[in-house]
């Protein structure tokens, strides 16, 4: 598919953005069931959503806070969750980073797992694009997973319970996620990288404050890096 | 029960600016200017450095099985990442995953 116009962009972010609800969409009821539970109203389970708009961060946050864990601690912890997405911020710069500065705010705000695995798939395959294509694609892509966060979290919340255990939906989030990153290892550093990030992951996985991912992931842009320059 | 509706509130608005601040770091403040061609080589891996990572733990050690590991998801995982390097359709590879969970999990059901 052929993509000259923003409009064109904006509908296939839109297409590319889909298969994604199908894991959006039990995380975000598992995530309005479980706040509520925890003792949150209405307004604070949606408001969790609009404001931090990152799964994994507010349900280590909500843990955390059930825990009685100090404030501090719960910041922390559930921020670094989130450092992961200045590696995602780092990498789409050199795609977006003349865009205007509001536009890079709200590119920011959006800026998750999904929009961005999908945004720098396609900027990769079509360096021709100018940048108001890539923001158009980028706002396709978020159009409907972000909102789709929003309204589930506050189904959950009124609902008050997961869906059911045997449709095994906790899995649907690793399950779009490998769907996405298998067509992306089309190289040997590309391989070697997702290798090293899958082991240290693994073999880090003890450490607290999501440190794991973090060595993984740095080591495994190393190796990549490596790797590309001695080919 | 977390009743201690003002932490609420600290933890949502704190986490949501900590998160944006994040996200906003290099898009925001580098903008324009040219990254230096070895750090743009590292990021070139990003994605595959990171989402591989991410989802590791939760395919080998699945939280609703209590960590244990799960044959049927470990098959759903393998043929999710086989559909996906053979048809690059994401929706594709997510419902044949997605489908070999569930026809597994039946099937070990019944034996």
């Amino acid at each position: 598919m052929t993509v000259t116009t923003s409009k064109s962009a904006y509908a296939l972010g839109l297409q590319d953005g889909f298969p994604f609800i199908i894991a959006v969409i039990p995380f975000a009821v598992l995530f309005g069931v479980v706040a509520t539970e925890a003792g949150l109203d209405l307004l604070q389970v949606l408001s969790f959503s609009v404001v931090v708009i990152a799964g994994a961060a507010q349900f280590t946050a909500l843990q955390l806070m059930i825990e009685e864990a100090p404030t501090l601690i719960i910041l922390v912890t559930a921020l670094a969750v989130n450092l992961r997405m200045a590696m995602y911020s780092a990498s789409l710069t050199p795609y977006l980073g003349d865009a205007p500065l509001l536009t890079r705010a709200f590119v920011s705000y959006f800026l998750v797992d999904q929009s961005y695995a999908c945004s720098i798939v396609r900027f990769e395959e079509n360096p021709e694009w100018s940048t108001a294509t890539r923001v158009s694609y980028f706002f396709g892509a978020i159009t409907l997973v972000c909102p789709m966060w929003y309204v589930m979290t506050v189904v959950g919340a009124l609902i008050g319970t997961s869906l059911p255990e045997w449709l095994a939906l906790d899995f649907a989030v690793p399950i779009t996620f490998l769907a996405l990153i298998a067509p992306m290892l089309r190289t040997i550093p590309h391989l070697a990288a997702a290798v090293t990030s899958i082991v240290l992951a693994l073999v880090f996985a003890f450490l607290p404050y999501n440190l794991g991912l973090l060595i993984a992931a740095v080591s495994a842009m190393a190796i990549g890096a490596e790797l590309e320059r001695r080919t | 029960m977390i009743a201690d509706d003002g932490l609420v509130w600290t933890v949502i608005f704190a986490l949501g600016a900590g998160s944006f601040l994040i996200r906003f770091s290099f898009l925001g403040i580098v903008g324009r200017r040219p990254l230096p061609e070895w750090l743009l080589r590292h990021l070139r891996y990003t994605a595959v450095a990171v989402l591989p990572g991410l989802v590791a733990p939760l395919i080998f050690w699945p939280e609703a099985t209590g960590g244990e590991l799960d044959p049927a998801r470990l098959l759903a995982a393998g043929f999710t990442v086989i559909l996906g390097l053979l048809t690059r359709n994401i929706l594709a590879a997510i419902m044949g995953g997605l489908s070999t969970l569930y026809i597994v999990q039946i099937a070990l059901r019944l034996i």
